[in-house]
């Protein structure tokens, strides 16, 4: 076992952890621990564009943007953290510009600017074209501008180190963080970072779901890390499923698709979002267009022989706009599906894509451990984080600039707080948590497959806990997940190696999976009303009397060692937006 | 609403014929054997899968020790770069239809890049050829408060070399590459390029003398392989051509 000391140490290599990381090498000692090579994390899977009001085509400000996050939000947004994600979404934008972005131009020479689903002029008037853009690759560029940036800046990576575990110490009855605990893919070696100040940035969960948008490596790592140790999770139950996934695939077509004039239809040929979303049509938010699209399919409109989907149509746009405005989208239709984007509609469906839960944080990115308490030296950021700058649902567009906005803010928080402080002193044995588990796992010699596991909380999470929800579906998957649960206890896996030991490490992001499916569950079960994401057949209607509050989920555990989910709320801070019905 | 391509998709969706494929694949591990080793393996897959689905297959239901990279599964992070019947290709963007499955399929690491353990290869001198470059916006005097104005034409003299994932696919193709590992190689040449020609830098000057030395872009020997290898459609060939051009030149 090693033990390495840093100032800052921030864990993913995402477009939150590059950012931050950026911020955090100018003001102190830091280290990037990461799973995957910083250029393989999935905001380069990002597509469509990232808001801010630059005003560079119409008429725009960031009072109408924030007013749109919160609205597309259901009103779980808290709005003075959807206010900051506006307000510095410009700043966002041109210094990403400034960094070298190769931004698509106006005629001008300036950014361009596009529509994006739910992003209105003054309040929903109609749509505004706010989503700077890339061609169809926005994330990419960000992700590999990031990247450069760091290169530049001499950061500091260790790549393919997975944080296994964070280690929180108590000083004079304060939870405080020490550092974490790291495995070292290539030799199999455990690594205790010890680190004044450390920022989750580990990305989303979605890999809990069968048809989803996210990639292999999105297990919830960094949630799962910190939700072990007593701290915890906001909002689980609201997770975005994006309304068009390539049919049975999931992979992502960009609602700038959609944004260039892209139209869903119905096996009839019909614009039905026309019927659902009168003012934004195919441009309202993503929770009320995946509804419609599934509403259409239980109907018996969907398409094809088992009307399990609709189409995507862009064959109205001229074939050089896709070409110059959606090249990937068009090329995933001709690569997996063998469809010509210019003369036949691409079949879609909706596709698991964004928690909008995770680590509760406030504005500066500081981890909390209850409603209010700061927990000193911990930070997160980006999709690992909950703000809540999103709600009970995302606005698209609004992602690749959370990871920006909040990014910067967390890298800075936690150099500052690194400057100002000593290292924490680290418990006795602080790697036992994750020696044992490593060890465990290679002896074990249960019956019971990785594979076969993870299919089966994946199906169960897709009939049950996705788009439509009940009493009844919940229940079905808190219980299998229960069993799941219990059976990974006797999970092993077949290679027993050091060097390079995916199948080790799949089988710790499978227990990370389940773990997250079970708060996720049982925090769908307790919120009786639909509200953005979370949609309750049982209880189709907003309620904000009872549920005008975030969800915070805590693993107990009791004196016999058995595990239970408390929860808690906490209340959304208001200031100037009154709660209105929802209509697009 | 529907054509007769997309039915005829639809239509074969729902047949989802199943055939049995042989992948035949490159194993190498130091832990158990210095020698690398082919090993076969039989299974049923739908050859509208990707060859990164068949990987899989064999990894959860028959070989757990099967060890390579990957993450998106859709051709946008990178990782999944090997030698697919010979070529090489990202495995998650190769449908098992278009690679004759009747014939073995065989699978290696990418070569020029020594191999850690199956299909994994140490990507460490392949990311110092791209620092080396000096991969990120040079420029002087002060920052305006604005964005950098440029025009449209300007922005597309460089888009195609943007679209770069990093797989290594064109440079771990090239003959030059293979045989003198100090060779900067195509893809840290492309990243060059997105920089030389991006009107918003001023840093041309510093990497076109990086890029003149003596494993720089005139080791290229223009066999195109590094342009039929890339999963992103990049002509690299011909930004290679662009650089050597600029040097000559000086102007870009």
């Amino acid at each position: 076992m090693q033990i390495h000391k840093y100032d800052t140490v921030i864990v993913g290599a995402g477009g939150a952890g590059m950012r931050a990381a950026i911020e955090a090498t100018k003001r102190s000692r830091t280290a990037v621990l990461t799973k995957l090579y910083p250029t393989r994390s999935h905001t380069g899977a990002a597509q469509g564009g990232m808001a801010a009001a630059l005003a560079n085509v119409e008429d725009d400000n960031w009072e109408w943007h924030t007013f749109d996050t919160i609205k597309g939000g259901d009103y779980l947004v808290d709005q003075d953290a959807a206010e900051i994600l506006a307000k510095e979404a410009i700043d966002a934008v041109l210094d990403l510009e400034k960094m070298g972005l190769p931004f698509n131009r106006t005629p001008e020479g300036r950014i361009d600017q596009r529509r994006f689903g739910g992003h209105s002029r003054n309040h929903g008037e109609a749509p505004v074209r706010r989503a700077c853009y890339a061609a169809d690759r926005t994330g990419h560029m960000i992700l590999q501008t990031l990247y450069q940036n760091c290169v530049k800046e001499g950061v500091e990576f260790f790549n393919e180190f997975y944080v296994l575990d964070q280690i929180l110490v108590e000083e004079d009855g304060v939870k405080k963080s020490a550092g974490v605990v790291a495995y070292e893919l290539a030799t199999g070696e455990i690594h205790v970072f010890q680190a004044k100040a450390v920022v989750y940035a580990s990305g989303g969960t979605g890999k809990f779901f069968k048809v989803t948008s996210n990639a292999h490596t999105l297990t919830g790592d960094g949630q799962a890390a910190v939700y072990r140790r007593g701290l915890p999770l906001e909002d689980m139950e609201f997770f975005q499923f994006h309304p068009t996934g390539i049919w049975r695939m999931g992979i992502l077509l960009t609602e700038g698709a959609r944004g260039e004039g892209g139209i869903l239809r119905n096996k009839d040929g019909e614009r039905f979002m026309e019927k659902y979303a009168p003012v934004m049509k195919d441009l309202a938010s993503r929770d009320v267009v995946s509804r419609a699209i599934y509403t259409e399919i239980r109907e018996g409109r969907g398409c094809g022989p088992e009307g399990d989907h609709v189409y995507l149509d862009l064959t109205h746009l001229p074939p050089e706009q896709l070409d110059a405005k959606l090249p990937d989208i068009t090329e995933f239709a001709r690569t997996y599906l063998g469809i010509e984007p210019y003369t036949d509609p691409i079949p879609i469906q909706p596709t698991a894509h964004y928690a909008m839960g995770g680590i509760p944080t406030n504005v500066e990115g500081e981890v909390l451990s209850d409603n209010t308490t700061v927990v000193p030296g911990l930070y997160a950021a980006g999709e690992v984080a909950c703000v809540s700058v999103h709600g009970a649902n995302r606005l698209g567009t609004n992602s690749l600039l959370d990871i920006n906005v909040f990014g910067r803010r967390a890298g800075i928080a936690a150099a500052e707080y690194s400057a100002d402080h000593d290292y924490a002193e680290l418990p006795e044995a602080p790697a036992q948590f994750v020696v044992d588990q490593v060890e465990r796992l290679r002896a074990s010699t249960g019956n019971e497959r990785v594979a076969q596991l993870r299919k089966e909380l994946q199906e169960t999470m897709d009939a049950n806990v996705m788009v439509f929800r009940t009493e009844q579906t919940i229940k079905t998957a808190v219980e299998k997940i229960g069993e799941l649960r219990a059976r990974y206890r006797n999970v092993s896996v077949q290679d027993k190696g050091k060097r390079f030991n995916t199948d080790l490490l799949e089988a710790i992001e499978l227990g990370n999976l389940l773990d997250l499916a079970e708060v996720m569950a049982v925090s769908a079960l307790a919120r009786k009303e639909s509200r953005g994401g979370h949609y309750r057949e049982d209880y189709p209607n907003r309620d904000d009397v009872n549920f005008m509050r975030h969800t915070m989920a805590y693993r107990e555990v009791g004196a016999d060692g058995a595990e239970s989910i408390r929860l808690d709320y906490k209340p959304v801070v208001q200031t100037r937006y009154q709660p209105m019905e929802r209509k697009y | 609403m529907s054509t007769a391509t997309l039915d005829k998709v639809e239509a074969e969706a729902q047949a989802s014929p199943y055939i049995t494929v042989t992948f035949r694949i490159r194993r190498f591990n130091p832990e158990i054997s210095d020698e690398a080793t082919w090993q076969d393996f039989e299974l049923e897959i739908d050859p509208k899968e990707r060859v990164l689905d068949g990987l899989h297959k064999i990894k959860w239901d028959m070989d757990g020790t099967l060890t390579f990279r990957r993450s998106c599964a859709h051709g946008i992070c990178g990782s999944d770069a090997m030698r697919i019947n010979g070529r090489n290709r990202l495995a998650c963007k190769t449908l098992i239809k278009d690679i004759n499955p009747d014939k073995p399929i065989t699978v290696e690491p990418i070569k020029g890049l020594t191999v850690l353990k199956d299909l994994v290869v140490d990507m460490d001198p392949f990311f110092q050829a791209y620092r080396d470059v000096m991969p990120f916006l040079i420029t002087k005097g002060n920052e305006p408060t604005r964005e950098r104005l440029q025009s449209a034409e300007d922005r597309a003299r460089f888009d195609d070399t943007t679209k770069c994932i990093l797989c290594a696919a064109c440079t771990s193709s090239c003959p030059v590459f293979w045989n003198d590992g100090q060779y900067f190689g195509p893809a840290a040449i492309v990243n060059a390029h997105r920089f030389i020609f991006d009107s918003r830098d001023e840093g041309g000057e510093q990497r076109l003398e990086v890029l003149n030395d003596k494993d720089g872009v005139w080791r290229c020997r223009t066999t195109f392989n590094c342009t039929d290898a890339c999963p992103r459609g990049i002509e690299v060939t011909k930004a290679i051509q662009e650089v050597k051009r600029a040097l000559i030149t000086r102007r870009f």
